[in-house]
């Protein structure tokens, strides 16, 4: 494909407004150039500050949750707001491009929790994360998990401002998984293998799996957890006390 | 397509930036590193500047390579994925190149 860069100028006059099917450049001079020199997600990201100076003033810890569709998010959290839930407040933010279901799911196990609809969306951006937290007003000390869009690709550029990504995989998904989404992998401070129950009846390799993780990001840490038996619930349950 | 919404921002952050004035080119620079297609960059450039200041603009985007630079050893080379690996046998990589998602400037007027 021929890039505009490379069309060569063509010279003719350029009368204004002027489509350019052809790719040709406007002469200089028609125009000023304006430098910008700013990060695409400039904006996100400042909002995304913005959400986090918010809740670190008030002792909240929001943990990102990521993953491809079905991985265990919510069934995860569905554990974790029980189990949890005594020791200190928790409150869910869920993102979803269609549906109520995984908010009513919380709410069922009466936590409070907010619904984001992303509609075409596929991700969460840090301006819904303060929607979401205006809505919330989560208690101070608060433990806030958010369940992004299940997709493995863009929750990894959009900062929400919070504490810490957890990228979650099922034992279902493939152990080469990392390598495959190495971006989201890259930016993951723990990863969750999922539906450790299923181990006898998949070919999956724990340990290779965590070894392609660490090939992108080599100081990740790596749990196995079954959200449906319990197995390894507990070191989780100590991963997220740990992030003050 | 994450494509859309990180060239939606583009095309926000120009506009503004434009105060009104049209938007005949934009230049952003897109590592080689990032998750970032350009082709699909550029198809959905098309569709989001429509009725906006920058319809019609031209995307020019520059792609630079990716580079890493071993904490371990001290040697440099260049990075075709993520896979942070020295020849040397260290994962102690920092990559020095290839992560750049930012708008470098755009023509007005
Ligand atoms: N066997 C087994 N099944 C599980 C486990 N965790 C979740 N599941 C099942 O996997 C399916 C999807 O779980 P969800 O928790 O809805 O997954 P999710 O990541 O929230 O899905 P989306 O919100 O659609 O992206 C459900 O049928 C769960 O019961 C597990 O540890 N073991
Ligand atoms: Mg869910
Ligand atoms: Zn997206
Ligand atoms: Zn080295």
């Amino acid at each position: 494909m021929l890039r505009e860069d490379d069309a060569p100028d063509h010279g003719h006059p350029h009368p204004d407004p002027h489509p350019h099917p052809h790719g040709c450049r406007r002469p200089s001079g028609a125009g000023e150039t304006v430098t910008v020199e700013q990060k695409v997600l400039a904006k996100n990201d400042l909002l995304a500050e913005r959400n986090r100076t918010w809740m670190t003033g008030r002792g909240i810890v929001a943990v990102n949750m990521m993953s491809s569709p079905g991985a265990g998010k919510t069934t995860l959290l569905e554990r974790a707001v029980t189990d949890l839930g005594g020791r200190r407040p928790v409150a869910v933010v869920e993102g979803d491009q269609e549906t109520r279901l995984d908010a009513d799911r919380i709410r069922g196990t009466g936590c409070a929790v907010v619904q984001v609809n992303t509609g075409a969306g596929c991700h969460l951006d840090a301006e819904m994360m303060r929607e979401a937290l205006t809505a919330l007003s989560p208690a101070e000390g608060s433990l806030l998990m958010v369940e992004n869009v299940g997709n493995l690709v863009c929750p990894a550029l959009f900062d929400l401002g919070e504490r810490s990504k957890v990228v979650i995989i099922s034992v279902t998904e493939g152990t080469d998984k990392p390598l495959k989404y190495p971006y989201m992998f890259a930016v993951a401070d723990l990863v969750l293998i999922n539906k450790s129950d299923l181990l006898p009846y998949v070919d999956f390799d724990v340990e290779q799996c965590a070894q392609h993780a660490r090939s992108v990001n080599p100081d990740v840490r790596v749990l196995t957890v079954s959200a449906t038996t319990g197995e390894g619930l507990a070191h989780w349950y100590d991963w997220l006390t740990e992030q003050q | 397509m994450h494509e859309l919404a990180i060239t939606q921002s583009v095309v926000d952050a120009v506009c503004e930036r434009a105060g009104g004035r049209p938007v005949r080119s934009v230049r952003v620079r897109v590592g080689v590193l990032t998750a970032v297609v350009p082709d699909s960059m550029r198809f959905c450039f098309g569709l989001v500047t429509e009725g906006t200041a920058a319809e019609g603009a031209q995307l020019e985007i520059d792609q630079p390579p990716g580079a890493g630079r071993c904490r371990t050893c001290a040697v440099e080379f260049t990075l075709t994925d993520l896979i942070l690996l020295c020849s040397c046998g260290s994962a102690d990589v920092e990559i020095t190149s290839g992560q750049e998602l930012q708008i470098v400037s755009m023509e007005v007027g």
